[in-house]
């Protein structure tokens, strides 16, 4: 109940929140790049997250996508491989799951639902391992292969969101809905942190990103456990910030989002963005293993 | 067997391992099967949809198409639109329906040049050789130039007049004595743009637009037309021609236009059915339903 009180205390409401509102900006500003032009005329951006197309002349191709297409044994223009490189290149370099929390926008629809879970304080739920979205991502290849199309994206809910908010939902508001409810009441982080193989694909990338949040300052951990609350994939925190087996404080673990939520709720302003090559160890404030897992949810 | 035996903590833990992997494994597989199932239906394109100019096989097609929708946003005539997944077309893929907007069939074809994957073939510069579709006067019953009347609108319409439609008369067996112009289309000219299909005046229309693969018959491989082979080889290929003899019931002789009338001398000067290109073919009395 009490998560990110003390921060708000610490660093102000804004202070606690930066990360949050900036990644908000991103995610609703590369929305209203898209939207410009249908809406207003204003041609910046041209496409959707499948392949876009800024101011005739930066090619942007979800890798992806991308990979499924050549699984079905079509070799594309040279324009799709230039557009998923510089996709490729920009996710190695900020980390592969920001994608995930600064531009998918299927994040702003699971986070209101974890935000509504919350305020109405829905527990439990469905287990669903974090590893399915691996074999859901396996399932999406094969898929490809057998079939010879790119079958996934008729059941694909991040496309059929983002292109529906540009080119036209019809029934993909069902989806949308079906999203949120399973979100709200049948397993929290359920889409994002476990099923959702484009989430999946770009973690895969993240194990090799040099922008990575790390737990700089992990001597002044005060086990309020705030940032296990926040973080969509708390599971990754635990490692840096204990020093886990002589882990060093930055967070390497794939799947951490590099969202910030972390940075924002901490009161003692443990995490920072760093790079993958800040780790060394520095002194451990606490032997590992205090943790009880049920902090971990 | 060693099922009460207490298991070593390593054993257990690769026991877990298993059956978690076999439990997603069914899992992921049962969505995947689900999907493939779904994908094999979504192969087959609803007859009333027609893929841009230039679009692969639909099964290729399927495989290169990334949705993205730039081939939408630069057709100037607004026609395309992605499919969403209440519609009975692979989701967010492109298409057409002719009797709505069809294809203005631009020369530059911007539509090609936009797709960033080849799922419109980039090797498509000449608008006029698009497969889009092919057009069919289904309804021949409500079709006016059937009926004997001269609407002639998908022939005007058309952007290939006199190549993918012509007008070819006939006889027309109501008053015995006009003519019908029946639009023809040709496969091998017909780009499937949808004019035809949008300019028919009917409430619905009696010539439309298919997908190529529903609208075209193929013939038997082994097929030979005999008339073909003849020009070919320049001549008879089984046996020398022979002038087709009449036999005619005594006392009568058959004159074309006419029929059978009586008098002496048969051998009409031209052999029925044929016609001097560009005049009225002519039809035999007895297949006019007359009476001999
Ligand atoms: S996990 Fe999937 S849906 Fe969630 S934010 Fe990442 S890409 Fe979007
Ligand atoms: S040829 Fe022109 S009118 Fe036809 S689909 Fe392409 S851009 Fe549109
Ligand atoms: S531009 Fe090409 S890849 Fe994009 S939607 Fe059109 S056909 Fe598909
Ligand atoms: S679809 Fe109709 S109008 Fe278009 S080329 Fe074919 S016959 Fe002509």
């Amino acid at each position: 109940m009490s998560t990110g009180v003390e921060a708000v205390a610490a660093k102000g409401w804004l202070g606690a929140h930066k990360w949050l509102l900036l990644r908000r900006a991103s995610q609703l500003g590369i929305l209203a790049l898209f939207l410009l032009g249908p809406l207003a005329g204003v041609w910046i951006v041209k496409g959707n997250l499948t392949f876009s197309y800024t101011l005739n002349f930066l090619p942007l191709t979800d890798p992806y996508i991308l990979l499924q297409s050549l699984l079905t044994r079509h070799l594309p223009e040279t324009k799709a491989f230039v557009g998923a490189a510089i996709v490729l290149a920009f996710y190695l370099l900020v980390g592969g799951r920001v994608f995930c929390s600064w531009v998918c926008p299927v994040n702003m629809v699971t986070d209101a639902a974890g935000w509504l879970r919350e305020r109405l304080g829905i527990k439990g739920g469905a287990h669903i391992s974090r590893r399915t979205r691996y074999w859901i991502l396996a399932m999406t290849l094969v898929l490809a292969l057998a079939t010879g199309t790119i079958a996934w994206e008729l059941a694909n809910p991040v496309s059929m969101f983002h292109r529906g908010l540009i080119f036209g939902m019809g029934a993909g508001w069902a989806v949308i809905l079906a999203l949120f409810l399973f979100e709200l009441f049948v397993s929290n982080d359920g889409w994002c942190g476990r099923l959702c193989p484009v989430g999946a694909f770009y973690s895969l990338l993240g194990k090799f990103s040099f922008v990575r949040v790390t737990a700089a300052k992990r001597a002044a951990c005060n086990d309020c456990m705030d940032c296990f609350v926040v973080c969509p994939e708390p599971q990754v925190i635990r490692p840096a910030l204990k020093g886990v087996d002589g882990a060093g404080p930055v967070i390497l673990a794939a799947n951490c989002t590099n969202c910030g939520r972390c940075i924002d709720v901490c009161s003692k302003e443990v995490f920072a963005f760093g790079t993958r090559f800040g780790n060394k160890v520095a002194k451990v404030s606490q032997p590992a293993g205090e943790m009880t897992p049920a902090a971990c949810k | 067997m060693e099922a009460d035996k207490p298991r070593k903590p390593a054993a257990q833990a690769r026991r877990q391992f298993l059956l978690d992997s076999a439990r997603m494994a069914c899992g992921v597989g049962l969505l995947g099967i689900g999907i493939g199932l779904y994908a094999k239906q979504a192969k087959a394109l609803p007859p009333l949809a027609l893929r841009p100019p230039g679009a692969l096989k639909e099964k290729d097609f399927l495989g290169a198409c990334v949705r993205c929708g730039l081939c939408v946003r630069d057709c100037p005539y607004d026609i395309l639109s992605l499919a969403t997944p209440d519609e009975p077309i692979s989701t967010g893929t492109p298409y057409f329906v002719a009797r709505q907007l069809p294809c203005e069939m631009c020369e530059d074809i911007p539509c090609v040049k936009a797709c960033p994957t080849g799922a419109l073939d980039h090797q498509l510069t000449d608008i006029g050789k698009a497969k889009m579709g092919l057009a069919v006067l289904v309804d021949q019953e409500n079709c006016l130039n059937f009926l004997g009347l001269r609407c002639d609108i998908c022939y005007r319409i058309c952007p290939l007049i006199d190549k993918a439609i012509t007008l070819e008369q006939q006889l027309n067996a109501r008053t015995g004595k006009h003519a019908l112009f029946i639009p023809v289309v040709h496969s091998d000219q017909c780009t499937g743009c949808g004019k035809c299909e949008k300019g028919c005046p009917l409430p619905v229309a009696a010539i439309k637009v298919y997908p190529t693969e529903l609208a075209k018959g193929e013939p038997g491989k082994h097929y030979r037309l005999g008339w073909v082979e003849k020009d070919k080889a320049g001549g008879s290929l089984v046996a020398p021609d022979v002038q087709h003899q009449y036999n005619l019931p005594e006392g009568m002789r058959y004159e074309s236009g006419k029929g059978l009338v009586p008098g002496g001398e048969a051998a009409p000067a031209v052999p029925p059915g044929s016609a001097a290109p560009g005049t009225q073919p002519v039809v035999p009395r007895a297949l006019q339903g007359g009476k001999l």
